[in-house]
């Protein structure tokens, strides 16, 4: 009568992959920002853009997909006042990111004031893939989701490969380890922290779009709750590596669907300590991360968060 | 929109400080010919989709349906100075009767209304009183109670999600009533408990209900503001049970409505008529008023039609007890999860118990948690 164990664990992880995609697109976006050397603290405002103009753009067209391409865009948009003022004129990028952040709240609060509350008509739906989804277990988990799921699949393995295995991962990761030398290399700088500033922005507006194009097909102020935040931590655990993001990703989806699910199995754990444990993991990995990081010197870009001025020295 | 508002608080602003320098002579226009201005202090969004807009809706109840009177509000004012501000603001205007409608805006009102004795002031679910200050709130745990009737006849798996957002007593309440309800009709069936931990995080509370459908929980009843619970149910092929607005109103298609038992409501309109009536009459006094079903401020939104005729006679004849005060969901025995009789037959919860409530009756899956246990 009761569902067995085997299933509803199943069941959380497929779960737990959804919202962890709505983490794996910003994480991925800003470890490759972060890897040309510009630190985007505005993830959760670029999310609410993402998010409002998607689920404006799904209304207007009656297609989620369409939708979720025009709050990719208008993330975009707003990431590009933030590579503007970081790059370009050298402002500093920790309170330029907080500042976009809260940019990005008062302007889906304003505009989206009279869209609260109102539902798209379609809304992004699962598809399973044949074949693939009949696989026992691994199948419903991974392969029974929607197509924005699969693209982060792809793109995970796309960003890998262009990072490590490519000239242009190559440029990327000198422009964030020495911007300097880089520019003696010829690689055009500030060109190419435009570009992954930008496209960055553009997928931490998939991950808010996917929410309200598909996860929760409506509106309301602040639907984002802060996840723009823990993908910021997720960076620093995914030592900016992407397939780290992934597995970053699912790891913090995966211990919140559990934590609710232990709850509605009875487990008496007091659930404002569950509740904190996606938290807590964030300590613990930043701490962990650093001191990696500090031994074998991996990931960190070298000159994060420093502006690039050819003419100084 | 936000720029009216804006110059309307510059506006306010300014008449304060001529209100307060020169005209005082010239401040008492002939009541026969003067509207009633009254005011609403919002602390969220009016059109929150939830709490706030129960109110939003019960200003414009009051404004159609009273045509001596004259109304605004403020939404999104945070609890603490702002609010005493807001409030003082409304009185140095001319502001005959201002409600708050949150409980964090207890102390800036007492302070406003001190210092404004000419004005009347109406505070939600508060507890202070003054002489111009008057408290209000609803019995919500009525229609929790009627809606945990239609869950027990409903359950297959007699196994019922409830996703809560605190461990407060306004929140426990309302699983214990709901869960009465729930076993009168079906003793075998349990109420199993999820907290969000946190106000508004729609994507949080679409994943417990999922937690709790996963479960096997065939019906998952909100007591959080966003419809995500209700989307999760329906998306199973399940039932919920909708809070604040009638939830099934706001969905597209009429299998999504149908997914939707029914909601419990606020109903403010009538009672801030009733209200703003006894000021215009000078029959207005201070004093505590919880109204339940019976007032009309609290209620059971239309039941869905996937509820069999006999339930919804039933949900009725129950009602009409509780209109004509012959029953509460509080009234004995009630017996607390490990089967001890707290409140014996014959008697009633006292409503200083019910404001305090911290233990859940038998039926509820869940623990109330302790701070640092």
């Amino acid at each position: 009568m009761n569902p067995t164990f085997g299933s509803i664990l199943i069941k959380v992880l497929a779960g737990a992959l959804q919202s962890s995609t709505i983490l794996l697109f910003p994480t991925l976006g800003e470890v490759l920002t972060e890897r040309s050397g510009v630190l985007n603290l505005g993830l959760e405002g670029l999310m609410l853009i993402g998010a409002f103009f998607g689920f404006l753009g799904a209304m207007k067209t009656g297609n989620p997909y369409v939708g979720l391409l025009i709050g990719m865009a208008a993330a975009a948009a707003a990431a590009a006042i933030l590579a503007f003022i970081c790059v370009t004129l050298r402002g500093n990028q920790t309170v330029t990111g907080l500042a976009l952040t809260i940019f990005g709240t008062g302007l889906t609060g304003f505009y989206g004031d009279r869209w609260v509350s109102q539902r798209l008509a379609t809304a992004i739906k699962p598809m399973a893939i044949p074949g693939l989804s009949r696989i026992p277990v691994l199948g419903p988990i991974l392969f029974s989701q929607d197509l924005i799921v699969y693209a982060g699949y792809i793109l995970v393995a796309l960003f890998w490969f262009l990072l490590f295995k490519t000239k242009a991962g190559v440029h990327l990761r000198a422009v964030g380890d020495n911007a300097k030398a880089a520019d003696a290399m010829g690689i055009n700088v500030v060109g190419t922290r435009y570009f992954w500033t930008i496209l960055g922005g553009a997928l931490a507006g998939a991950g808010g779009a996917y929410i309200t194009c598909g996860i929760h097909p409506y509106w309301l102020n602040g639907i984002t709750s802060g996840r723009g935040w823990i993908a910021v931590a997720l960076v620093v655990f995914a030592m900016w590596n992407p397939l780290n993001a992934f597995l970053g990703s699912f790891l913090f989806g995966s211990i919140e669907a559990l934590q609710l699910q232990l709850q509605a199995g009875g487990t008496y754990i007091n659930s404002a300590l569950l509740s904190m444990l996606p938290y807590l993991t964030t300590f613990a990995v930043i701490i962990v991360a650093t001191v990696i990081v500090r031994v074998r010197h991996v990931g960190t870009p070298k000159e994060l968060g420093i502006p690039y001025a050819r003419e100084e020295r | 929109m936000k720029f009216l508002k804006a110059s309307l608080v510059v506006l306010l602003a300014v008449m304060f400080v001529v209100g307060s320098t020169g005209c005082k002579t010239a401040t008492t226009p002939p009541p026969a010919t003067k509207k009633l201005k009254v005011a609403f202090v919002y602390v969220g969004p009016h059109n929150d989709g939830g709490y706030s807009q129960a109110h939003e809706e019960g200003r414009l109840y009051l404004q159609q349906n009273d045509p001596n009177v004259e109304t605004t509000y403020s939404e999104s004012v945070p609890e603490g100075s702002q609010a005493e501000k807001t409030f003082r603001d409304y009185a140095s205007a001319g502001y005959d009767l201002i409600f708050g409608t949150s409980f964090g805006f207890m102390d800036a009102m007492v302070n406003a209304a001190k210092d404004n004795p000419k004005t009347i002031f109406m505070h939600a679910s508060g507890y202070k009183r003054a002489d111009n200050l008057g408290t209000y709130f609803g019995r919500m745990e009525q229609p929790d109670y009627l809606s945990g009737l239609i869950a027990g006849k409903m359950t297959k798996t007699n196994k019922i999600g409830f996703v809560l957002p605190y461990s407060i007593p306004e929140c426990i309440r309302e699983v214990d009533s709901f869960t009465v309800g729930v076993r009168e009709v079906n003793p075998n069936a349990t109420v199993t408990v999820v907290y969000t931990n946190s106000w508004f995080d729609p994507a949080t509370e679409g994943n417990a209900a999922k937690s709790l459908l996963n479960q096997n929980c065939d019906i998952i009843a909100s007591g959080v503001d966003s419809p995500a619970p209700l989307d999760a149910a329906f998306a199973a092929g399940k039932y919920g049970i909708g809070y604040d607005m009638d939830m099934a109103a706001g969905m597209k298609t009429d299998a999504e409505k149908k997914s939707v038992l029914t909601s419990r409501i606020w109903h403010w309109g009538p009672y801030y008529l009733k209200v703003a009536k006894s000021v215009e009459d000078g029959t207005w006094t201070s004093g505590d008023y919880w109204g339940g079903m019976a007032d009309g401020i609290v209620d059971l939104a239309p039941i869905s039609s996937a509820v069999p005729q006999e339930v919804i006679d039933y949900v009725n004849t129950r009602k009409q007890l509780i209109l004509d005060g012959k029953y509460t969901p509080f009234d004995g025995p009630m017996v607390n999860q490990k089967g001890e009789t707290i409140v014996p037959a014959g008697t009633t919860m006292s409503d200083a118990d019910q404001l305090n409530l911290q233990w859940f009756v038998q039926g509820v899956i869940g623990d109330i948690p302790k701070s640092g246990s």
